[in-house]
């Protein structure tokens, strides 16, 4: 029946699937559905690049326009992976320059950009319009000025959390005056100086700039002239906002602030006076986001006189000196929260935290959309954690990080095991859960009872027996990641169900009870998974012992088998 | 923390869950904190939809046994005409378990009070089932990403990731986040400045002065001044600024105006006393090369 379409029909009719996981199922229905489909592919999800070839990614799909690429490990954020493990961009923006250059927007996460990677990017495409890049590395500000200076028609540079060097600070310049399509601009991560007249400049005449995340280097009088500029953005991140309340300046940036209406998120803050914050409280109602994490300088009493203005918050990304008593006043005042997050405000203080299960009690009863939660508290009990899944049955995320990473219920000094059990049984629609505190192989024991849409959980400290591992194994049908570190899980999980990996995207374990023998195994049984040791020190010096113990083991389903660019420290069985 | 253990010792008997509403209604720790005298129901209910079951208790074991036979690769048809019952008991069995810990918490409660003392570090060694006890500092703990780290340092210069290392044993003290101090290399009439807060040795700090000045110092040999250079060709690693071996050297002012030889004191000590950096000539220090060890000599105010 289907078949008697013509395929423009079929491509109008998969025009609109937008989602990946649409246009993956629709591809595999028969071979004209897939080859409609691959032809008319705009938007390629690559999770892990080290799984297919850029040379294949072209090959099924030539016409591809957008592409999303992660390199490194998740735990690579928390120091767990080399630097030079790998991730390189550049064979993926040398692969397309050769065969696909009608490329228009580049998504990076965690991964290896070079300069001159950069500099391939602005030479070989010309309708170049989106450049995302989040915690990469390896690039400076040389490479940016290359972007901006050669893509004519850019759109969005987003620069999210990456470690860029500075050598020479006057990339801003390098926008020639004909580029008016800046949309989005976010340099918030920045360290060095920008040339401030450039971006006024800048600013001034792309019209069309909806979202401005500026760095430190951004003084405030030169935040007022931009936002006089620019009353249309949608999303600021303000840079230094240290001034005088007192001020010429402060005053106009009141001002100007008044009718910055449109503003919907703001962030960045990354030096500021708290008492400069009433400035922005004309704008508090309309804002759907909210990010002070970056903004230290911020005590609990301006948060909250700043943040109960803030009816309309859908997303709040705080640290943790709101304290408790904050996050009750968050709980009345947002009504319609749906994520959360509370860091930790001095990672180098261990002992300091300031919020405990009370302030997410609070939020829980008091924000019912509450769907997506990152937690850095100092104690946690069961009796909270139940309350909070009855509280709010919708989490999609649910991470949840005690300071100490074997902290027991803090009132009855028990595992934590009942707790998570509880979220995972309360809420069916959880994607990703981080669990942390005094876990005994129960917790695995419901999570895999439980968790049906799991598809990534990251496990630290916890769990007794091989056991433990092997009910998340079993339990979790749609597991795409699981991440472990520092915990009692062994050869006998690891080898339980090998076929297991296939349907995921790759398995993490860091200081567990793996050995080098049974990784070998697992390496000769399953060819479509590259097994690769990570050796730091001189662990397997002088030959490999079967029984010693791996330090960090990374496996991963690829189709295009070894990888050829692994440091000498990573070994591929 | 105030009040801590009354909120807390108050919570377990708010988990009133009413299913014949077919909605879990819950009163947070907040609303309900009547204090111990007032008798609170434990009623715990199941409520599946059409459902009204009450639990049994069933200890661990041999729940989790059923469990396991349940979710075995192999398992037979039999196993899911099961399902039913033995998963009502094993979801049972978590509540059944917080029962158990909830009596245990009105025991407490006709105990004599306590504010539990937040700072619970030395628990983890008096639990049961733990094996294991959490290493001080642990690499990689909390699980914070090294950006977010590097911000809390106060840091806007260049930042190694080793920074991280140091983080839990390190004393705090009452001083600002930052040290910024001006470089300036002999030859380079552009100088720079550093966050010394930053660096944690002297060797991280001789490592950011070479990346700092390395393209400022080739850029000044070359005739090239506009454009973008490439960075790799021509230019020469800064090293030895420490022990006299290379070409230039590291010397400091400090806050008693004298010029000093960067390296003889312990690092938080120099962090302390400096005022301002140089990189000079090594040529133009000819103490240095008498052979004598590095470190001793304080450079003539002349100089």
């Amino acid at each position: 029946m289907v078949n008697y379409f013509p395929e423009e029909v079929l491509e109008h009719v998969f025009s609109f699937l937008t989602s990946h996981r649409d246009r993956n199922a629709v591809s595999l229905v028969c071979k004209s559905w897939y080859n409609v489909e691959r032809f008319s592919r705009g938007k390629v999800f690559i999770g892990n690049c080290y799984a297919i070839s850029p040379e294949r990614l072209i090959s099924r799909f030539p016409r591809v326009r957008s592409l999303t690429l992660k390199g490194k490990p998740h735990f690579a954020d928390f120091n767990l992976v080399l630097h030079d493990w790998g991730g390189y961009v550049y064979p993926w923006i040398e692969a397309m320059a050769k065969g696909c250059t009608n490329l228009e927007e580049l998504r990076l996460k965690r991964m290896l950009v070079s300069d001159a990677s950069l500099e391939l990017i602005a030479k070989s495409f010309p309708n170049f319009k989106s450049l995302v890049l989040v915690s990469c590395e390896g690039f400076t500000t040389d490479g940016l000025a290359a972007i901006a200076s050669n893509c004519r028609f850019l759109r969005e540079l987003d620069l999210q959390e990456n470690e860029v060097e500075d050598p020479r600070g006057q990339w801003l310049s390098c926008f020639p005056d004909s580029c008016t399509s800046l949309a989005s601009l976010n340099f918030a991560c920045l360290k060095g100086e920008v040339n401030l007249a450039a971006l006024e400049r800048l600013v001034a005449r792309c019209r069309n700039l909806k979202s401005l995340r500026l760095n430190h280097a951004v003084p405030p009088d030169v935040l007022q002239k931009i936002l006089a500029r620019a009353p249309q953005l949608v999303d600021l991140g303000a840079g230094s906002f240290v001034h005088d309340p007192e001020s010429e300046t402060y005053n106009k940036l009141k001002n100007v602030m008044q009718k910055c209406t449109s503003i919907r998120s703001l962030s960045g803050f990354l030096d500021v006076n708290a008492r400069c914050l009433p400035a922005i409280y004309p704008i508090c109602i309309n804002l759907s986001s909210l990010n002070l994490s970056y903004a230290p300088g911020i005590y609990s009493k301006e948060l909250v006189k700043l943040i109960r203005k803030c009816k309309k918050l859908q997303c709040l990304w705080i640290l943790d000196t709101i304290g408790d008593k904050g996050l009750r006043v968050v709980a009345s005042a947002c009504k319609e929260l749906q994520e959360l997050r509370v860091f930790k405000s001095d990672p180098n203080d261990v002992g300091n935290a300031a919020v405990t299960e009370e302030g997410l009690v609070a939020i829980s009863a008091g924000c019912p959309n509450l769907n997506s939660l990152l937690y850095f508290c100092r104690q946690m009990t069961n009796t909270a954690l139940i309350t909070v899944a009855k509280n709010c049955p919708n989490f999609i995320r649910f991470r949840l990080c005690t300071l100490d990473p074997i902290t027991p219920d803090a009132v009855t000094m028990q595992p934590l095991d009942n707790g998570f059990g509880a979220i995972v049984q309360s809420c069916k629609g959880l994607k990703r859960l981080s669990v942390s505190g005094l876990l005994t192989d129960q917790v695995f024991l419901y999570i895999g009872m439980y968790a049906e849409q799991l598809e990534m959980l990251s496990i630290a400290f916890a769990g007794n027996s091989d056991k433990g591992m092997v009910y998340v194994l079993n339990g979790c049908k749609k597991l795409k990641k699981l991440e472990i570190r520092d915990s009692p899980f062994g050869n006998m999980a690891l080898l339980a169900d090998t076929g297991k990996y296939e349907t995921m995207r790759s398995l993490w374990m860091s200081s567990c009870k793996v050995t080098f023998g049974a990784c070998k195994s697992l390496a000769e049984k399953m060819p479509r998974l590259n097994v690769e040791i990570i050796n730091e020190g001189d662990e397997m010096e002088g030959g490999s012992d079967d029984r010693q113990n791996v330090e960090k083991m990374y496996l991963y389903r690829t189709l295009v088998g070894p990888r050829k660019d692994a440091p000498d420290s990573v070994w591929t069985l | 923390m105030e009040g801590y253990s009354r909120k807390d010792v108050g919570c377990p008997q708010l988990l009133d869950l009413i299913p014949k509403e077919k909605e879990w209604l819950v009163k947070s720790a907040e609303e309900t904190n009547h204090g111990l005298s007032e008798e609170k129901k434990l009623e715990l209910r199941l409520g599946p939809p059409g459902g009204d079951w009450t639990f049994k208790q069933i200890c661990g074991p041999t729940n989790e046994s059923l469990l396991f036979f349940g979710f075995l690769p192999n398992t037979t048809a039999g196993a899911t005409t099961t399902t039913s019952p033995w998963q009502h008991q094993t979801k049972a069995s978590f509540f059944s378990l917080m029962e158990k810990e909830s009596c245990r918490m009105v025991e407490l409660q006709g105990a004599e009070k306590k504010v539990f003392s937040p700072a619970n570090t030395a628990v983890p060694n008096s639990s049961s089932a733990q094996k294991r006890t959490a290493p001080a500092p642990v690499v990689g703990w909390p699980p914070i990403r090294s950006f977010r780290k590097n911000l809390a340092n106060g840091n806007s210069s260049k930042l190694s990731s080793e920074l991280q290392k140091d983080f839990s044993q390190k004393p705090i003290e009452n001083c600002p986040k930052n040290k910024f101090v001006k470089i300036n290399m002999d030859g380079v009439p552009i100088g720079r400045k550093v966050d010394l807060k930053a660096f944690h040795s002297y060797e991280k700090l001789s490592s950011a002065v070479d990346e700092l000045f390395r393209g400022l110092l080739s850029a000044q040999s070359d005739s090239s001044t506009n454009g973008i250079k490439k960075e790799v060709e021509g230019e020469k690693v800064i090293s030895g600024l420490l022990d006299g071996s290379g070409e230039y050297t590291l010397v400091y002012e400090d806050n008693e105006g004298d010029r000093m030889l960067v390296g003889d004191v312990p690092w938080h000590m120099f962090v302390s006393t400096v005022k301002r950096l140089r990189v000079l000539k090594s040529s133009e220090l000819p103490m240095l090369f008498c052979g004598s060890k590095p470190g001793r000599l304080s450079l003539d105010r002349s100089i």
